[in-house]
């Protein structure tokens, strides 16, 4: 692996003169570098989708998980002592922790934003809302069910359970996406730096023949395409990456109270991330331009 | 240095080479004459690595071809100076960097003395043509600088494939001036040609001896030419 590295570093310094021994061409490595641009401009997209749809989903695995509402909808007559019914079930349920009566303050707070802040919360016949708490262990929320339906049956337990899980498991499933594409990215820049790699070798082959013919190691050979090639990847990615960065910095902002939707984008260190790019673009040209090399060296004494 | 023994090659078909045993040793002087496809090329292409025969073993400084890596092989090249009968470069460089490659590509460019690159163009008449790009060469000036790329690394052995086939007599001259010089330094020489009047001339230098493909089988041509 130190080896390999050493090489990776050397070849990168460089050595001027085997760079001189290739031709220099003008179009076909501008399109490289638009490609790899493009490519690493795709790749900071998918990664900042991936990281916030991750985000989006631990958040919303953590801050509902824990929490679940019992709903008791009884004539106004029955609503205390079904309310007492539910606390006292809900006290004596392993895995429930601090059930706790709304007050109608808290109820209107809740119901503000759909009906205004005059609502008459005391003269509508609204239902009664208890929160409560899980506890690390969880409680069986069936059980729980069966309870209430026998003892309180105008209470309705909300797990949050059923509309949480599908967001969750769409939001993780928009992460594995993004990282897929990004893995895709990946391999149809090797794919492509191969391709133009090994046009370049064709259209090289008298150079190559001539600096085998005088005696140049394959090493030697190899060298000078893959530095240029591991150069165009990264000068291209460079470029790529910071447009991209800019754009997704440039997005509308999300809402900072923690609304529904987290922006798509990077937070805090999460700006670290897309600086990758750029080095492991040119780790990917670094391998593809050798072995498209080496395959055509072996191929001629 | 190097050593052909009992080889044949066939390029597919029937065998072009049978029964061929050469030694080129420190010093030695040879000719190689023969009818045009008489496989004159390809026997040179096997003292440089560049064939491996289909019979026989080839050695080249004590290793033997089969068993070579590439990287052996490169190195073997280093030590083998060949002009070849179709004189490749790189185009886009200049004249002066093409004959000065085989010190660029084995990274002993730096140890190299710029006054001899000068002197070498001098010899084999290019100075005027130093920055000149390959394209822009004659035929002869091709196979001059040819020859100049091939001594550069002062290398044990020189192989040359008619390597005066398009210059005057005098620079034909001229040049093998330069290989007798290499040959009296103790460097093994093989030069293909038809040019018998070249072979007189520089039987009157050297002792060389002149090798014959015919029919398939390689033969010590006479004193009597
Ligand atoms: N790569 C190849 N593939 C198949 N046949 C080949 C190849 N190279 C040469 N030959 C054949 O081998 C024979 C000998 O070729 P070679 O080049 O060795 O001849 P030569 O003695 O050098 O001739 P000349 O004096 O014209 O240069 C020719 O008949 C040629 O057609
Ligand atoms: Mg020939």
């Amino acid at each position: 692996m130190n080896g390999v590295l050493d090489q990776m570093l050397a070849v990168l310094a460089g050595d001027r003169q085997a760079d001189r021994v290739v031709p220099p061409t003008g179009f076909t490595a501008r399109l490289t570098i638009f490609t790899a641009g493009a490519m690493a401009f795709l790749a900071v997209f998918a990664l900042a989708l991936s990281m916030a749809s991750g985000r989006l989903a631990d958040r919303w695995a953590d801050a509902l998980a824990r929490t679940a509402t019992v709903r008791i909808s009884a004539p106004q007559g029955q609503m205390q002592a079904q309310t007492d019914a539910v606390m006292a079930i809900l006290w004596t349920t392993p895995g429930v922790a601090d059930p706790r009566v709304l007050s109608a303050e808290e109820q209107r707070a809740l119901l503000a934003p759909w009906f205004g802040p005059d609502l008459p919360v005391d003269r509508l016949p609204l239902p009664q809302l208890v929160e409560l708490t899980e506890t690390e262990d969880g409680f069986d929320a069936e059980a729980l069910r069966l309870r209430l339906a026998a003892e309180a049956p105008g209470a309705v337990l909300d797990d949050h359970a059923r509309w949480r899980r599908p967001l969750v498991r769409a939001a993780d499933r928009l992460r594995l996406l993004g990282l897929v594409s990004i893995g895709l990215i990946g391999l149809a820049t090797a794919a492509m730096i191969t391709l133009s790699a090994n046009a370049a070798l064709a259209a090289n082959a008298q150079v190559i023949r001539v600096l085998r013919m005088v005696g140049a190691r394959d090493v030697y050979i190899a060298r000078a395409f893959v530095r240029r090639f591991a150069g165009r990847a990264l000068q291209g990615a460079a470029a790529g990456t910071l447009v991209g960065m800019i754009a997704v910095a440039l997005l509308p902002g999300a809402d900072p109270a923690g609304g529904f939707l987290t922006g798509l984008g990077f937070q805090g260190w999460g700006w670290i991330v897309p600086l990758f790019i750029p080095p492991l673009a040119a780790m990917v040209a670094f391998w593809a331009t050798r072995a498209a090399a080496f395959r055509m060296l072996t191929e001629m004494t | 240095m190097i050593e052909l023994e009992n080889v044949a090659h066939s390029y597919g078909g029937g065998d072009l080479l049978t029964e061929v045993g050469l030694t080129l040793a420190p010093g030695s002087f040879h000719f190689l004459t023969g009818p045009s496809g008489a496989g004159k090329t390809t026997l040179l292409r096997l003292c440089y690595g560049e064939l491996i025969p289909s019979a026989g073993n080839v050695r080249l400084f004590g290793q033997d071809v089969r068993q070579m890596s590439r990287d052996d092989l490169a190195r073997t090249r280093q030590r083998i100076g060949v002009v070849h009968q179709d004189c490749q470069f790189l185009n886009h460089l200049p004249l002066s960097e093409n004959v000065a490659l085989p010190l660029i590509v084995s990274g002993r460019e730096a140890e190299a003395d710029p006054a001899n690159l000068r002197e070498l163009l001098h010899w084999v008449g290019l100075s005027r043509q130093a920055d000149a790009l390959p394209p822009e060469l004659s035929g002869g000036e091709r196979q001059r600088a040819a020859l100049a790329r091939a001594v550069i690394m002062s290398p044990d052995v020189i192989l040359a494939d008619e390597p005066t086939g398009n210059v005057d007599w005098e620079m034909s001259l001229r040049l093998l001036q330069l290989l007798v010089e290499l040959n009296k330094m103790g460097k093994a020489i093989l030069i293909a040609t038809h040019d018998l009047n070249l072979i007189r001339a520089a039987k009157a230098q050297v002792a060389a001896r002149v090798l014959r493909i015919k029919d398939r089988r390689l033969l010590q041509a006479g004193a009597n030419l």
